[in-house]
């Protein structure tokens, strides 16, 4: 019933008479006549105050937490306001791909302050346009690493299950080996990593800090990997690069990440963005878009989609990827971000999140049988602790109380908190525990 | 326009959170960052109005004529954002319990029958997030069918020289090696050609059908039976579905697979590159190799559940959700005659602007279009040394976007008109005049168009200095 359509019957019919045919189906006959629908019982569609209304009932049908502790991969962070206002403005939301440079300069000059805001945070040389996600960008940092004696990927058990199930879908694809090095005490175990590293290997991929909260010893990591002579490819946290060492000080090739945190609400997995950054010496090898800096025919400063020649368009099935849209939108939300938040902002949002996680696990260490799975590791803002009783009971009480509780893991529970997470929602957290562990 | 960087303050910020309410805690040294963060340091206003004029230097479908071939700039309805932006669906954690999820859960599995019903598919899957990543899924799925039946001697994908160059890409990060096979001038298959082709070591055909010169291979049949007969599965690329919804399904012309590209068919916003979605559908016999979390009506309600020999995942979680809704909200409010009218103008629209543009410059095929066409200036460029890329940054001072240059590979002086059937009968004639216009002055006067564009933020930017010197970032010193 809705129309998007503005062209009124009298102009269809001037526009058919232009074209010599008498009727809309007259312009389908190359369509096989067997296969070709009539449209005679076609439904019908509603108004847009009824698909609205639709829509909004199924909204309806979620519940949305009044506090979440849980992270496993998708952060619930505060969004400052400035961030959802100008990603919405219309022109960015409805432009395509910058191909024409001249009018879409204000697309280039976003994308390149997100490349350097990625650097910048990652501490590496050169970042691509955006990614998917942080999963396949870690995949697609493996294709880069790979040569024809080089093939094998090896991947820290300890990385977030999702992203080591992406890095097998596309090695499967690329009919190359992948294995997973054991984890130990919440850690990669970087014994098996040294005894697993052959000269054959491409890389190794560590998330930094891990799907367990752990925050490794990613330098020695990258000492082990540098010294087999493959690359080292980290997967990190953005709100927490801002206070960890960055992937080059810990000696990476290749950083990859989630960039969800970055201004990106949870929406159920999607939109999120996946980012990458790389040493000058790889830049040649990354996927996707890159935006440059030139001038203009009249000496102005200008900025293009640049590097195309490792592209699809041109390279066909030699590209160094398939990659073609990405998430420019997402790249944008996280400039915003990043520039709301400020250098100061960014590390108060990631000490925050660092102390109430801490807090938060001092809380439930109090009560009898909440013990932290591995004790001795330092942990960011996620941890994994024991629960006395079945999980489900827990967070069964918490949800009564409005509140997502952690993942339900092996070992325990995982959580999470944020700078959003209050101290009298921690108590809360912990109160409830403290009942249920009583029963 | 100064870089955001160049706005910076040292000590200039916002007040946005509040202060810790817990015992500070502070990091061990040996963890700790050391290289320097720079980041902007600006207030609030500072950004408003860095992006308030970087939006001025964007040109968006809001801001006019978008006909750029391939990509389907349709209007982007403003009933989708408001949808896509409730707090019931952002504010939902991906790994929430299921039962308090029902609501995102009943949209996949409504999107998932609306889109199977304009496929002919069986089963749909949400999780690729663009439509090169369906393409990468899509061809899994058919190496994950073939590996299945002991059948490994299928390796090679076959692809026309007409295709996007996505499809060899992904064909050979799927480990096919990529046999190309000629098309005709008007883009459509060889039959001949393809006969050649097949063979026990063919894993598939990916095909484009509307190609993408803007003709219905009326071959289709016989092209999947071709493949098929040799044992192959043939995979649709969806780019051009928006000429044939509800007219013939891709399930009917002979397709195992397919992928949609959300953001242009389904009016999804392509936010200046992303995010969209690259929904895959396919036919029974792939239904068990999906990628997981697929979402499904039970007894229970809604769940998700994994195909027995699922593929694994191409990304975290389910897909780009929050552009899913909005195809959705897209779907319900056209409903399928309003989608059958969609398709119905865009292919009018095209053929309208071929037919008063054809007196002056040669399009590419003859007769009747689907909601596209090639223009070639291979004759204007041999004349007047004015080229495609001229005449589309005539264009640019003209207020419209460009059609897409030198595509298909097939064509010369290649510009690839698709004006889609959101714009008006008025628009249309606009646009028409305007490169009539360009054409004309091209033939008295080529110099004033090959120094096009005057009316745009900036001339023509040195794209070779910014390949050989690459400057990638902004510098501090």
């Amino acid at each position: 019933m809705g129309s998007y359509v503005p062209s009124t019957p009298a102009q269809r019919a001037e526009m058919l008479a232009a074209v010599g045919v008498s009727t809309l189906d007259d312009l389908y006959r190359d369509v096989p006549r067997d296969m070709l629908l009539t449209g005679e019982n076609a439904a019908p569609g509603v108004s847009e105050l009824e698909a609205a209304g639709e829509l909004r009932a199924m909204a309806a049908k979620n519940h949305v937490f009044g506090a979440v502790f849980r992270g496993a991969g998708a952060y619930d962070h505060y969004i400052p306001s400035i961030v959802k206002r100008v990603t919405a403005k219309e022109e960015f939301v409805t432009a395509y791909t910058p191909y024409q440079a001249e009018i879409s300069q204000g697309v280039l000059q976003s994308i390149f302050e997100y490349q350097t805001m990625i650097c910048e945070l990652t501490g590496m040389d050169v970042s691509n346009a955006s990614l998917y996600d942080g999963a396949s960008a870690a995949a697609e940092a493996a294709a880069m690493c790979r040569d024809r004696k080089r093939r094998r990927v090896l991947i820290s058990g300890a990385a977030h299950p999702m992203v080591i199930q992406t890095i097998r879908t596309y090695c499967e694809g690329a009919d190359v080996p992948a294995e997973v090095i054991p984890v130990r005490d919440g850690a990669t175990d970087l014994d098996a990593l040294k005894a697993a590293l052959k000269d054959t290997d491409a890389c190794f991929y560590l998330q930094q800090p891990n799907y367990f909260g752990v925050i490794e010893d990613a330098a020695a990591a990258g000492g082990l990997v540098h010294a087999a002579g493959a690359r080292y490819v980290m997967g990190v946290n953005p709100i927490a690069a801002a206070v960890l060492k960055t992937p080059r000080e810990c000696g990476a090739d290749i950083a990859v990440g989630e960039g969800q945190p970055l201004g990106m609400p949870l929406g159920f997995g999607g939109p999120y963005l996946g980012f990458m950054a790389a040493t000058h010496d790889l830049f040649r090898k990354l996927p996707g878009r890159i935006v440059g800096e030139t001038t203009d025919d009249a000496g102005n400063r200008a900025f293009v989609l640049t590097l195309q020649a490792r592209e699809q368009h041109i390279r066909r099935e030699k590209a160094s990827s398939n990659v073609c849209s990405n998430q420019a939108l997402c790249a944008m939300t996280a400039a915003v971000y990043l520039s709301a938040m400020g250098p100061g902002g960014l590390r108060e949002a990631a000490s925050q999140c660092y102390a109430k996680a801490h807090y938060l696990a001092a809380e439930l260490g109090k009560v009898p049988g909440f013990t932290l799975a591995y004790p001795e590791a330092p942990f960011f803002h996620e941890f994994v602790m024991a629960c006395p009783v079945p999980p489900e009971e827990l967070l069964a009480r918490l949800e009564a109380a409005d509140i997502l509780g952690g993942l339900s893991v092996e070992g325990g529970v995982l959580w999470c908190a944020t700078e959003k997470n209050t101290r009298a929602d921690m108590d809360r957290v912990a109160a409830i525990a403290r009942e249920v562990a009583q029963v | 326009m100064k870089l955001i960087f160049e706005r910076s303050v040292p000590g200039r910020s916002s007040a946005l959170l509040p202060a810790c309410d817990v015992p500070e805690c502070p990091m061990p040294e040996d963890f700790a960052r050391r290289q320097a963060l720079h980041l902007p340091e600006v207030a609030e206003i500072d950004l408003s109005r860095h992006y308030t004029e970087l939006a001025g230097q964007v040109f968006g479908v809001n801001d006019g004529f978008y006909p750029l071939g391939s990509c389907t700039m349709k209007y982007n309805p403003a009933v989708n954002e408001e949808i896509a932006a409730l707090p019931g669906f952002t504010g939902v954690h991906p790994l929430q319990p299921i039962h308090t999820v029902q609501g995102c859960l009943e949209a996949l599995v409504t999107a998932e029958k609306l889109l199977c019903q304009v496929t002919g598919m069986d089963v749909m899957t949400f999780q690729p997030a663009a439509g090169a990543h369906g393409e990468f899924t899509g061809l899994l799925l058919i190496k994950a069918y073939h590996k299945s039946r002991g059948d490994t001697g299928r390796t090679r994908i076959i692809v026309p020289d007409s295709a996007h160059g996505t499809n060899p890409a992904s064909a050979a990060m799927c480990g096919f090696s990529v046999v190309n096979v000629p098309s005709g001038p008007d883009g459509c298959v060889d039959l001949d050609a393809l006969r050649a082709a097949v063979g026990p070591d063919t894993a598939g055909l990916m095909l484009t059908n509307p190609n993408t010169v803007g003709l219905f291979d009326k071959n289709i049949l016989e092209i999947t039976k071709i493949v098929h007969d040799a044992g192959g599965l043939n995979y649709y690329d969806g780019a051009n579905l928006n000429a044939v919804m509800e007219v013939a399904r891709p399930g009917d012309m002979g397709f195992d697979v397919v992928h949609l590209n959300l953001h242009k068919t389904f009016s999804t916003p392509h936010g200046g590159g992303g995010p969209g979605s690259g929904a895959v559908g396919a036919k029974d016999i792939l239904a068990p190799f999906l990628p997981r979390f697929h979402a499904a009506a039970s007894a229970e309600g809604y769940v998700f559940e994994d195909a027995p020999q699922s593929i694994g995942s191409v990304k975290e979680f389910y897909g780009n959700f929050l552009v899913i809704l909005r195809a959705l909200c897209y779907m319900r409010t056209l409903g399928e005659a309003g989608m059958r009218e969609a398709s119905q103008m865009a292919v009018l629209n095209s053929n309208y602007m071929r037919v008063r543009i054809a007196p002056h410059c040669r399009i590419a095929t003859d007769g009747v279009c689907m909601h596209e066409f090639v223009m070639t200036l291979s004759e204007l460029k041999k004349e007047t040394g004015v080229t495609a890329k001229d005449v589309a940054k005539a264009m640019l001072d003209e207020g419209m976007h460009p059609p897409t240059m030198y595509f298909p590979l097939i064509v010369e002086e290649a510009l690839m008109v698709e004006p889609t059937e959101t714009e008006s009968k008025e628009t249309l004639d606009a646009a028409c005049d305007a490169i009539i216009a360009i054409l004309e002055r091209a033939k008295t006067d080529p110099a004033a168009v090959r120094s096009t564009p005057h009316n745009t933020p900036i001339g023509r930017p040195d794209e070779v200095a910014a390949a050989r010197s690459p400057k990638l970032r902004c510098e501090f010193s």
